[in-house]
């Protein structure tokens, strides 16, 4: 189904580019951030807030980071990485989910 | 916004084409359109590409119904600039704010038809809770969903579950209601490219 290739490669390309593309935060800490996993203390109210409760995101907790010695380029890298990390990882489930109702998952090969 | 590299960081290039833009608009540049010019390469040429791709690439679903699901999606993030931008877009692609109103307000009695309200419900939950089981998606699909359908919706849904995070990290400024109505033009005229 060209379609949903076309979207899925799409989404693909951008996850590729925060992950691995040019960036000021080495690529070990981006995908940490992608994961919302093993960050350094400063770094987890922010990151963990962008994952799961982004509406309650303040200035205190970009200056927490800030203050440990992150750049404000490396802070729009690893919170756009935590952005994109939990959005795919919803859109994975979400596939997944769908394929097993219609049979053609991982689930349905094994029964 | 909250980083200051994203309110005066760009390029000169980019810094005279907000110019230019907001010389003809008579609006300044939303912090949606910004962000995706601050280096590119990072992040936005793919997030536009993709966001092109699942809100005006083929799909069964209207562009409007598309704008809905955005819209959902964020009133369940509770994302109040993409909530405003994309209530007014799809309000504008269907040509009846009141009916995306009652959608977001609620969703079980609003007017739409059955497949469309299954996909928001479900779109919501995995918004919401970060799952959703087969028994989910079974619901879907005996709506009249199509499985093509339910893929579409789901890209939809990551795109601006990526774009609420960012728009409430970064703290996009909110615009006037003709603000959002003009920006809302534009989507539907030009898409995300």
């Amino acid at each position: 189904m060209p379609d949903e290739d076309q979207k899925r490669a799409a989404h693909q390309a951008l996850v590729n580019s925060v992950l691995h593309g040019e960036g000021r935060a080495s690529p070990e800490l981006r995908a940490r951030a992608y994961d919302n996993a093993d960050l350094p203390e400063a770094l987890q109210a922010l990151i963990g807030k962008v994952a799961d409760h982004p509406a309650q995101i303040t200035d205190a907790d970009f200056a927490a980071a800030k203050a440990a010695g992150f750049s404000e380029d490396q802070l729009f890298e690893l919170v756009t990485c935590a952005a994109v990390g939990q959005s795919s990882r919803q859109y994975e489930t979400g596939l997944a989910a769908l394929a097993e109702a219609t049979g053609n998952g991982e689930a349905a090969d094994a029964t | 916004m909250r980083l200051e590299i994203l309110n005066s960081g760009y390029s000169p290039g980019t810094k005279l084409l907000f110019g230019v833009i907001q010389t003809f608009s008579r609006q300044s540049l939303p912090d949606a359109a910004k962000l995706v010019f601050y280096r590119p390469g990072f992040y936005g040429t793919q997030a536009k590409k993709f966001t092109q791709e699942a809100m005006r690439g083929p799909s069964a679903w209207s562009v409007a119904d598309r704008e809905l699901m955005a819209a959902y999606v964020s009133k369940v993030n509770e994302t109040a600039f993409c909530i405003g931008a994309h209530t007014a877009t799809a309000g504008q692609a269907y040509q009846d704010h009141a009916k995306v109103q009652a959608v977001l307000t609620d969703l079980d009695s609003a007017p739409i038809g059955d497949s469309l309200r299954a996909t928001l419900r479900m779109l919501g939950k995995l918004t919401r809770a970060g799952k959703v089981d087969a028994a989910d998606m079974r619901e879907v699909l005996s709506a009249g969903v199509s499985r093509q359908q339910v893929e579409d919706a789901l890209a939809v849904c990551a795109a601006f579950n990526t774009t609420d995070r960012l728009a409430d990290a970064f703290g996009f400024e909110l615009l006037s209601p003709e603000g959002f109505e003009s920006g809302a033009k534009y989507l539907l005229k030009r898409g995300y490219k």
